[in-house]
């Protein structure tokens, strides 16, 4: 039988609904954004979510494959990133995913990155590194919804010449980094902490990740690293799916329990239903003089119960038959509907 | 020209060859489906060790275990196996000479994952390790029979391993043998050495450039390190206008400078003209984008032999025949890396 992350969490006494961190407020959270030009527009952080499963459903069905599971997983904790919980400057419009101009040289050569996507470098405004670069279908997708990507910018995935890459890079739209190699990205963000510290500025360092990056050593050299200098303003918020390419966690090597690990290397730890934008949200105002990380325990088939059906595995969606590509045509039409 | 498509010619081949081999064993780092060896761990479940998205770990574990007497064969993306954890690789293999096999998938530019996904100059960094066994794999053949070559070696072997659909060139009946290149064609104007999926590519333009009354001299060279077969030094030192190589790696430290060392040692005042990507890095696209793009294909070997020659061979691109390139969504792969 398929059990999510989440699922499992809550059957497991040691982690019961009382034990997340943090209470869910049933509120029904929005946010203003100028999805369409300078028109400000209320966007409820739901049907973001909604709009993110949706986008990367149909890019799947007319590619016969995707990122799918990883958009179940993580539609809400993106609406949070992109839908106020990093405080990222505001663009006038959707900006159009470049050409490929070339990889970075010397001299200022091709040096430009997804960051102008994210708003730029302000002082006093919040920094977001996207790590796991193979959701970068779902991130474009989650930009898209929020005005920072224009709405045809998927047309351009994973074609020849295009910056809209199948696994982002830092010519990508949103990627400050080059961390299609994993694990990479927390090292450079607690950098990047480290130098604005110094340059005294009061924004915060965000950084999204996925379960599977808690396997490779670098994590725990960077959350070393960034407890010992305190940095309290870099935020780790995690996509727990517990899966992977090889599927479950816990049949591949297991990072549990992330929480106490985590705790343990003196970072302040928050453990939330990483579908439950409310919590989220809390979890994203606790002040604290230790680094910030919020877990997110996710179903890999939230919101497309059809991907049950592929159990174990649920890193990539690639359609076996025609059945089962109609089952999904199916699923997507109610999706919409 | 067309070759017979063996559809992943490892998989099945690899789990018949372990039969009789109770100390070979396998270690993956969650790419196992995509390296072709998830049918090798159901049929050898207590031979199987998944390590996790951990790469640095599983080297060190893997030369524990050659140092008790199994023979560990890694499977993962190639510049998973030598880009993080060349430390390891260095210090914990290397250096003791210790019987691990590291098979890597996905070399050079034959993925659209982009430049973190891209093995460009894994010749170059390995060829400089002492102890090292490098061999390429240029098609189905070679890919059953790389087996034996590197299960011989008392000492580490790094295999460029090919995977999904692969054509088969040579006979069946004619393994890879260490150290020595195949002949396929003789000519005494032009001494061309190819190494893995370039081969076939030169395949392509070969016929034609002959056909314009050129003599080639073309030989497939399998063993990258060490690079002393006296056949190919007999060839690289004889040709009367000139050497080519081509490789799916950086013109840097690969093939091409192996060529050159040898060259220079003999006196040969022969020109030499490298084909391969000219350091550079490479970004994510199709692999027929990308070696039109970096210069990998036919049309290169025209026009250095024409260089060479000092005369145009009048060979239209249009006639040199399409570039045989597997689907990114072929069904013979685990995703669309
Ligand atoms: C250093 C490194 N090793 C291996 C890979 C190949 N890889 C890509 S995604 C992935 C799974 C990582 O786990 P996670 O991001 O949790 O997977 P998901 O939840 O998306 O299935 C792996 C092993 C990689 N990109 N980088
Ligand atoms: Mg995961």
């Amino acid at each position: 039988m398929y059990k999510s992350s989440l699922d499992i969490l809550m059957f497991n006494c040691l982690y019961s609904q009382d034990e997340f961190d943090l209470k869910p407020a049933m509120l029904q959270r929005s946010v203003v954004l100028k999805v369409n030009g300078s028109v400000p527009q209320q966007k409820k952080l739901s049907d973001i979510a909604t709009g993110i499963r949706q986008r990367v459903l149909a890019h799947s069905l007319k590619n016969n494959g995707g990122y799918m599971s990883q958009a179940c997983s993580s539609a809400e904790l993106l609406s949070c990133i992109y839908g106020g919980l990093v405080n990222l400057p505001e663009l006038d419009t959707p900006m159009l995913p470049g050409e490929f101009a070339g990889t970075p040289g010397l001299d200022g050569l091709n040096r430009t990155t997804g960051i102008d996507f994210h708003g730029g470098r302000h002082a006093d405004m919040d920094r977001l590194v996207n790590s796991p670069a193979h959701y970068a279908l779902v991130i474009y997708a989650a930009m898209i919804e929020t005005g920072r990507l224009a709405e045809d910018a998927l047309d351009h995935f994973n074609k020849d010449g295009s910056t809209v890459e199948m696994i982002g890079a830092e010519h990508s739209p949103g990627f400050e980094t080059t961390t299609g190699s994993l694990s990479q990205a927390i090292s450079q963000a607690a950098g990047i902490a480290l130098a604005r510290r110094t340059r005294h500025e009061t924004g915060n360092t965000w950084v999204f990740m996925s379960d599977g990056e808690f396997q490779e050593g670098q994590t725990w050299e960077a959350l070393q690293a960034a407890s010992f200098y305190g940095l309290n303003k870099l935020k780790v918020i995690v996509d727990v799916n517990a899966a992977q390419c090889d599927g479950p966690m816990d049949q591949v090597m297991t990072i549990e329990p992330l929480q106490t690990r985590v705790e343990s290397f003196g970072w302040k730890v928050a453990r939330v239903d990483g579908h439950d934008t409310d919590a989220i949200f809390a979890a994203g105002s606790i002040e604290s003089d230790q680094p910030l990380m919020i877990l997110c325990y996710t179903d890999g088939t939230r919101g497309l119960p059809l991907l049950q059906e592929r159990y174990p595995v649920l890193h990539y969606l690639r359609f076996t038959s025609d059945q089962e590509k109609s089952k999904y045509e199916q699923a997507y039409e109610e999706m919409t509907r | 020209m067309s070759y017979e498509i063996v559809a992943r010619p490892h998989q099945q081949n690899f789990i018949d060859w372990s039969a009789d081999k109770p100390e070979v064993v396998v270690l993956t780092a969650d790419l196992t489906n995509s390296c072709e060896v998830g049918k090798w761990r159901d049929a050898y479940p207590d031979r199987y060790f998944s390590m996790g998205m951990a790469e640095q770990n599983m080297l060190g574990v893997a030369a524990g275990m050659a140092r008790e007497g199994l023979e560990p064969w890694l499977h993962t993306f190639a510049v998973f196996l030598y880009r993080r954890p060349l430390d390891q690789l260095q210090m914990s293999i290397a250096y003791p000479a210790l019987k691990v096999r590291l098979v890597g998938f996905l070399p050079g530019i034959m993925t659209p994952g982009g430049v973190t996904h891209q093995a460009i100059e894994d010749f170059a960094v390995l060829r400089a390790i002492p102890n090292m066994t490098i061999l390429e794999v240029g098609d189905a053949t070679e890919a059953e029979s790389v087996l034996d070559v590197a299960h011989a070696i008392d000492g580490p072997v790094y295999i460029r391993q090919l995977r999904g659909e692969v054509s088969r060139i040579f006979p069946q009946d004619e393994p890879m043998v260490l150290n020595r290149a195949r002949l396929l064609s003789t000519g005494d104007e032009i001494t061309l050495v190819t190494s893995g999926i370039m081969t076939e590519e030169a395949l392509r333009a070969i016929p034609l450039i002959q056909a314009q009354g050129v003599g080639i001299q073309h030989l497939h060279v399998s063993t990258i390190k060490p690079f002393n077969d006296p056949e190919v030094i007999r060839a690289i030192t004889s040709a009367k206008h000139g050497v080519v190589t081509m490789e799916n790696h950086s013109i840097v430290g690969g093939v091409g400078s192996a060529v050159a060392e040898i060259m220079a040692e003999h006196g040969s005042t022969s020109p030499l003209k490298r084909i391969g990507i000219r350091d550079t890095y490479a970004h994510g696209a199709s692999q027929k984008h990308l070696m039109a793009e970096l210069g990998l294909n036919a049309q290169s070997l025209v026009s250095a032999i024409e260089q060479l020659l000092g005369r145009s061979l009048n060979i239209e691109p249009a006639t040199l025949a399409a570039a045989r390139v597997v689907d990114v969504h072929s069904s013979a792969k685990a995703e669309a890396l």
